[in-house]
């Protein structure tokens, strides 16, 4: 496959751009690989690419029901960073921050990762607090944090209100500046494309249906385009997690629930880092087509419809004209939403499963993309050894018997 | 926006209620006999159903009464509204 470089671009001017080859393949699945991966979204697919490319397993194939980045891979609002409470989440979000930070020369393929700062707003004395104790902590994981008082929050983001007597005053906030965003669809496609280049097969709108289990080991699965046998299968579906579960006769401490987004109308550059804040659930960023991202809160209520409720919208953005007083001025749209999975302690479940050879990575809930590069590839080491390696190791299933659960949750208060 | 017919109110917006999940999981009677694998399914696993689901909503900004709903998660067409205390009505999508 060609390789995308500045000469390459040049080569196909001369042709008009008519003469790209495809990213890759669609090929007609085999009826046996050594590894399946189902669900074609970032998670999965990053997955198959470190199987090929650290472990040198290439008989992998990715199922996916629908088409590459139709799930929540290319719904999210795209915000990266790391400055996670406990240690075994900074470990494995940190870990997935530095691939990001090498991610596009990897790929060969610019996923847009652009480290502009991600802002964390604190409202009131209690923010304020979580937030200095959150931000030592972060640091004496080694993972970089930094505080900023009222006045730098506005040098940071102008078109902010700091005034004192706003709704949602703003006390200061934490700023990770090694987090920013990164183009969605792009993660989707590159690691397709490179993960295909080293012989994976990338099968999409085909479903699966069931699984092959025999004396309680998989050796298979069923789908719509026939059954396919594999050593091992791991599954990375996000929202429909409990429903594959099902199929394959476990339960899951996951719920399903609908998350939204919006964009407003493009408009010149105002805002050049992520601001969150998650005591009204708003995160904003500005993309490089000038238009807001803005994402909100979850709904409560359990749903695969991808669709969430008006009052979620209405009550961002009202926090959001308070916030970022020009945005009362502003259109939005397009409006969307997308199924997470989310789990009790909302820290991701990545390994084993009652059934042998079938491992799980799920419950990465409302703020999986940033994980993507890290859960591929510890994903990809799991599935390798058909043992979780250190950084899985603790976000294991069991782990709600054991009762070790990393309580994000708790500590976080924080969707994204 | 759901609207949801509270069984003591009628029909209301769904800002006036609260989701509180699934509905139907008992509290097992003795918890020292049983074994964490049973304990970690009462306290933490849920169904999380793809179709008719059974759920607890409260109309906090209202009667401030819990009922239950039957609703299809794919369309999120509420099916059927029952009291607490009642027997889950079997429903179609
Ligand atoms: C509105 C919104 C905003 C978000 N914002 C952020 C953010 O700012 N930062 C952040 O880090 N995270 C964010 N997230 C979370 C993030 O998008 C997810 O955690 C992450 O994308 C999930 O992993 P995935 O990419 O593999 O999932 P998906 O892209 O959903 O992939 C799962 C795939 O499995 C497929 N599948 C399902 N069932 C089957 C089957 N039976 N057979 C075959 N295939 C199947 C689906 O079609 C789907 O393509 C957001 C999510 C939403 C919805
Ligand atoms: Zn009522």
């Amino acid at each position: 496959m060609a390789k995308y470089s500045v000469f390459s671009l040049v080569r196909n001017a001369l042709s008009y751009h008519e003469n790209w080859q495809r990213a890759w393949r669609s090929p007609d699945p085999k009826p046996e690989y050594d590894i399946l991966v189902i669900g074609g979204g970032g998670h999965g697919l990053a997955t198959a690419h470190y199987l090929a490319k650290e472990h040198g397993i290439n008989n992998v194939a990715v199922i996916e029901k629908g088409w590459l980045g139709g799930g929540n891979t290319a719904r999210n609002t795209t915000i990266v960073r790391s400055n996670y409470l406990w240690d075994e989440s900074a470990a494995i979000y940190e870990h997935s921050l530095k691939l990001w930070e090498g991610l596009s020369q990897d790929l060969n393929f610019n996923v847009m990762f652009s480290q502009r700062g991600v802002m964390n707003l604190a409202h009131n004395l209690h923010d304020w607090r979580e937030l200095n104790r959150r931000v030592h902590a972060i640091r004496l994981n080694g993972v970089d944090s930094e505080i900023l008082s009222a006045a730098q929050v506005k040098a940071e983001a102008p078109i902010l209100n700091v005034s004192p007597d706003s709704r949602y005053p703003i006390i200061g906030a934490s700023m990770q500046r090694r987090g920013g965003t990164a183009r969605h669809d792009a993660v989707a496609w590159g690691y397709a494309r490179a993960a295909d280049q080293r012989g994976v097969d990338i099968i999409q709108n085909c479903e699966v249906t069931g699984f092959v289990i025999n004396n309680g080991r998989v050796e298979g699965v069923e789908t719509t385009r026939g059954p396919i046998k594999a050593k091992r299968v791991g599954v990375a579906v996000a929202g429909h997690s409990s429903v594959l579960a099902d199929m394959a006769g476990f339960r899951m401490p996951v719920e399903s629930n609908p998350l939204q987004a919006l964009v407003s109308d493009p408009i010149k550059p105002v805002l050049d880092c992520v601001v969150m804040s998650s005591a009204v659930h708003v995160y904003i960023s500005q993309s490089d087509r000038g238009e807001f991202v803005i994402g909100a809160g979850s709904d409560l209520h359990v749903s695969y419809s991808q669709r969430g409720s008006f009052e979620i919208i209405e009550g961002i953005m009202g926090a959001l004209c308070e916030l970022v007083p020009m945005v009362s001025r502003m259109k939005m749209m397009r409006q969307w939403g997308g199924v997470v999975d989310v789990t009790p302690d909302r820290s991701p479940i990545v390994g084993k499963t009652p059934v042998e050879g079938l491992f799980i990575n799920c419950g990465w809930g409302t703020g999986g993309f940033k994980g993507t590069p890290g859960s591929g590839h510890a994903f990809a080491a799991t599935l390798a050894a058909g043992e979780p390696n250190d950084m899985a190791g603790p976000f294991s299933l069991d782990r709600f018997r054991t009762g070790f659960l990393i309580d994000e949750a708790g500590a976080a208060a924080v969707a994204h | 926006m759901f609207l949801i017919d509270c069984p003591y109110c009628g029909p209301r917006q769904q800002t006036e209620f609260h989701c509180h999940g699934e509905a139907h999981i008992a509290r097992p009677k003795d918890p020292d006999a049983i074994s964490d694998v049973e304990w970690a399914d009462y306290l933490f696993n849920r169904s999380n159903t793809k179709g008719v689901f059974y759920e607890r909503w409260v109309h906090n900004h209202g009667c401030r009464r819990w009922f239950n709903l039957a609703r299809d998660t794919v369309s999120d067409r509420i099916l059927a509204v029952y009291r607490m205390g009642e027997k889950p009505p079997r429903v179609k999508k």
